[in-house]
């Protein structure tokens, strides 16, 4: 047991290096892992993802999907990025086949027709009410987004983004918390929401 | 809102910068991952290290530099230049790049962009086109191969809706035309490139001073331009030449 551990789950898609270096950056001793024994021991938990939605199945044939609840469930707190983020809702009209966690009941979908997408770039965050996760930031920070599919908003969305209509930018529920953009390639506003994230108290 | 964006670009050659800025207290301005922390600070909002040699002995140089770079900058790192195979990709990736850029190979084997994209994600792939018209229209515009020594006798706009079809997550076109005239993008072909695909383009080659940007943003369509040089002429940095194009009513992420 080493509950001092960040554990971050690798399930072998895109590459790992970035959101590691960041977390590193602020300070999180890491255990990189596929195993989902290894999430007992986690004092948090961190879900980096870029790619194909049907590259999640992986998560849940594993075994990580039900570990990971568990432990959650238990307290511990979680960050999802980008598809971590779209993988907790019940799936994504990208891969129909591959069912997401389920912790919301919607569907992530494809930015509408008549706008450019993936959409990339840095774009701003608004805020509605209390996000642990974007405690003392300025207002509207810029975040580095790179998607082509978008959750919807939800009662959980702590703060949206507006291209092609609004969508869900920052999720947080009781320990459940994700976000649809990079923190670890937005700069300083990104650093400090993954250090805010590593002194969320489970709840 | 979307921000456009400005990425610096930095030439690389047997690990080092060639043409770089001149930072006075740089102890080494010819290092790619020093230049590229003092831009990122500076307010670039994306880094490109392009290798100019690329020649197989030489790529331990760059990878390495790739490696220190991305120990130290977060934001996003695209490296192209020499990007032959899918392991050349991943060698790139391994030491910390978040995007490739590929020119050369995806024109003689256009499978290498979906290869890529199925590995990394689409959004990992940059497919830099290079395009020239002389004074022709934009429909005449061609893609010109091998660091622009040969004419593929392609179409600019016909390969920038390939390259989409294939999966690459955005255009990087250099005008070769416009390219170190310091006389503006070419604005025409960029609009053309802009309207004719649904994923992002990144407009370079032409920039001499701040109006350029604004040209190439508005009539050019571009969703983020390359500045390279023109950090030699009079702007000391991104956020200089972003704040002036903010004044402009672009949208632009002034870093704190």
């Amino acid at each position: 047991m080493n509950p001092s551990k960040t554990v971050v789950i690798d399930y072998q898609t895109g590459n790992l290096n970035s959101a590691c270096k960041s977390l590193r950056a602020v300070g999180a001793d890491l255990l990189v892992t596929q195993q989902p024994e290894d999430l007992k021991s986690a004092a948090r938990i961190v879900l980096p993802g870029v790619g194909h939605f049907a590259s999640t199945e992986r998560l849940t044939t594993s075994g990580i999907g039900d570990a990971l609840r568990e432990c959650v469930a238990e307290g511990v707190p979680f960050l999802g990025i980008c598809v971590g983020l779209q993988w907790l809702f019940a799936g994504s009209t990208e891969a129909p086949d591959t069912p997401g966690l389920g912790v919301f009941p919607e569907v992530c979908e494809r930015f509408p027709a008549g706008i450019k997408s993936p959409h990339v770039g840095w774009n701003s965050l608004e805020p509605l009410g209390e996000s642990r996760l974007l405690a003392g930031l300025p207002a509207s920070p810029y975040v580095y987004f790179t998607h082509s599919y978008r959750a919807p908003l939800i009662n959980a969305t702590t703060a949206v983004t507006n291209y092609g209509g609004a969508f869900s930018a920052v999720i947080e529920r009781d320990n459940w918390m994700a976000v649809q953009f990079h923190p670890e390639k937005s700069g300083n506003i990104g650093l400090k929401i993954l250090e805010n994230f590593m002194k969320v108290s489970s709840c | 809102m979307l921000t456009r964006r400005i990425i610096a670009c930095l030439d690389v050659s047997a690990g080092r910068v060639v043409k770089g800025v001149q930072f006075v207290d740089l102890i080494d301005a010819g290092d790619p991952a020093a230049l590229a922390m003092r831009h990122a600070a500076g307010g670039a909002d994306e880094i490109v290290f392009l290798d100019i040699t690329a020649t197989h002995e030489k790529r331990a140089l760059l990878l390495d530099a790739v490696r220190r770079a991305a120990d130290q900058i977060f934001i996003p790192l695209t490296v192209g230049g020499g990007i032959r195979s899918l392991e050349d990709a991943m060698q790139v990736f391994d030491a910390g790049a978040d995007k490739v850029s590929v020119n050369s190979a995806a024109l003689s084997r256009p499978e290498l962009i979906t290869e890529i994209g199925a590995r990394f994600g689409e959004q990992a792939v940059v497919v830099a086109i290079d395009g020239r018209r002389n004074s022709g229209s934009t429909e005449a515009a061609q893609v010109y191969s091998s660091g622009g020594r040969k004419n593929t006798g392609l179409g600019v706009i016909e390969w920038a809706r390939q390259a989409e079809v294939r999966g690459a997550g955005e255009i990087l076109l250099t005008s070769m035309d416009s390219d170190g005239t310091r006389s503006g993008f070419d604005c025409e072909l960029t609009a053309a490139v802009s309207a004719a695909v649904q994923i992002p383009v990144i407009a370079s080659g032409g920039a001499g001073n701040v109006g350029h940007f604004s040209d190439v943003f508005t009539r050019g369509g571009a969703d983020a331009a390359l500045a390279a040089s023109i950090f030699h002429f009079g702007i000391a940095d991104a956020r200089t030449l972003k704040e002036e194009l903010a004044a402009f009513g672009l949208p632009m992420r002034l870093p704190c």
